[in-house]
């Protein structure tokens, strides 16, 4: 294999894009089932409640690469129903990963708004949808925007956890040229990250700058 | 004829009865204020009567007409409690405007929400919401806060967020506007001029009831004083009887506890 430099980035560069695949289609899928989750673990009704929050309790108590290994494996070996494809599990495993830390910080966000606000929508006529949705969830958003950006920050590394069921992202391309004794494509990887990291960073100082105008 | 009657509210948190059977009555146009010490159960009464709390007993009359019964309405679903709640507007203490919308959006939020399940929302929808703009511009001009509609509520006074909080209220045309201790979470210097506007609403002869520390003010704008203490009316009269000749000993302590505790 011809290792000039040219084909080692082009070949870093095609590994990036199933981690930019990964951490976009988890954020767009695990957001709002995190939202759904989040009713789940607030919610009146009990058997609901315990649920969610045994879910939430499970998946945050094993490593997310634990699960990537199950969500490929398991259901094969127990169902002999194979996985369709490497990207589909990792999709699973890190949707369902992601959705259980997002559910606990709009969790939290939710329930840092003041009863007052709710109290002041009943008493002015609005239903309890309306009340969340017109005046409670933008607060919230406001709110949790420095830990999400925390957690979207995290999820642009883990994507490189995909490896081990083996799809081809960035490390896994980069590891290939370490064996043929070229260790700096390994460690370029990381400037790859920072500067992923670093553009959501300036994202989210917008996100938050924008919101500024209240409270 | 009453506008509002209330009839032997009872309301207990657990083993603690706050309510003990409270009741009274006004006209429309009047003002009533409410005083007593803190635990004598008057902002509990206020939150029943506009079912933030659902009483366990007794009833709400509005016009002579039985609005809610506890024998009866105990489970009344969200729906229903939500029309009889708009009789009614109720002033929160700490205001507790939505941070997110400027002072005009703040009092046409709900108004506009309102509108949309008028049937003929769809055809007049300029027209509504024209109606519904220039009705929050009046109000907002009743509360001396015009030049302020387009600020949001992080940008004004504690004064001038109550006074929203007012014309959030007012936008609903109540029959009856609530006001829980409208000034405690203000700095002194700031509570005259919500005194101001509760004042000119009287003289426009919106009908009120007030919980109030401040004795001075209730004495000069109500046209009835309500004593509670102990989930209780002790006293209830005119401002001359109640604050100037009260009957009851413990009215007379807890006023002129309030003397000493003012000189």
């Amino acid at each position: 294999m011809n290792s000039n430099v040219q084909t080692i980035i082009s070949s870093l560069n095609d590994g990036f894009i199933s981690n930019c695949i990964i951490f976009v289609l988890t954020l767009l899928m695990a957001l709002p089932l995190g939202l759904i989750i989040c009713f789940g673990s607030m919610s009146k009704f009990k058997p609901l409640c315990w649920v969610s929050r045994t879910f939430v309790w499970i998946i945050r108590g094993t490593p997310l690469l634990l699960q990537l290994f199950v969500v490929m494996y398991a259901p094969g070996l127990l169902f002999g129903i194979p996985i369709s494809s490497r990207m589909t599990a990792t999709l699973i495993a890190f949707v369902i990963n992601y959705a259980a830390y997002f559910s606990e910080i709009f969790r939290g966000g939710v329930e840092s708004i003041s009863k007052g606000q709710y109290e002041a929508c009943q008493v002015l006529g609005m239903t309890k949808t309306q009340a969340f949705f017109k005046v409670v969830l933008f607060q919230v958003v406001k709110r949790i925007i420095p830990p999400i950006s925390n957690e979207v920050i995290t999820l642009v590394k883990d994507t490189s956890l995909a490896r081990v069921i083996s799809v081809t992202e960035i490390l896994m391309c980069a590891e290939r040229f370490t064996k043929q004794g070229l260790i700096w494509p390994l460690f370029s990887t990381g400037i790859y990250f920072l500067v992923f990291n670093g553009l959501l960073t300036i994202l989210f100082g917008r996100i938050e700058k924008k919101l500024d105008y209240f409270e | 004829m009453n506008i509002l009657e209330v009839n032997n509210i009872h309301k207990s948190f657990g083993k603690t009865e706050v309510l003990k059977g409270v009741s009274f009555s006004m006209e429309e146009g009047e003002v009533v204020s409410l005083i007593g010490s803190s635990g004598s159960g008057k902002t509990t009464l206020l939150r029943c009567i506009n079912f933030l709390e659902r009483a366990d007993k007794g009833q709400i009359l509005l016009d002579g007409e039985l609005l809610f019964d506890a024998d009866s309405d105990g489970k009344l679903k969200s729906d229903e409690i939500r029309k009889k709640q708009l009789n009614f507007g109720l002033v929160f203490q700490d205001f507790n405007l939505f941070p997110q919308y400027n002072v005009i959006d703040n009092v046409m939020l709900a108004p506009k929400l309102l509108a949309k399940q008028n049937p003929a929302f769809k055809q007049n929808k300029k027209q509504i919401y024209d109606a519904i703009l220039k009705n929050a511009q009046d109000i907002l001009a009743r509360v001396g806060l015009s030049e302020k509609a387009q600020n949001y509520p992080c940008q004004l006074s504690g004064g001038q967020k109550q006074r929203v909080s007012i014309a959030r209220a007012l936008a609903l045309k109540p029959r009856v506007l609530f006001f829980d201790e409208p000034t405690s979470a203000l700095d002194p210097e700031l509570t005259g001029e919500i005194l101001k506007v509760i004042r000119s609403l009287a003289a426009q002869k919106v009908t009120m009831v007030i919980v109030t520390h401040e004795i001075d003010f209730a004495e000069g704008v109500s046209d009835k004083i309500v004593f509670m203490a102990d989930g209780r009316v002790l006293e209830e009269g005119s401002p001359e009887d109640v604050i100037h000749n009260p009957k009851n000993t413990r009215t007379k302590a807890f006023l002129s506890g309030l003397k000493d505790h003012t000189n």
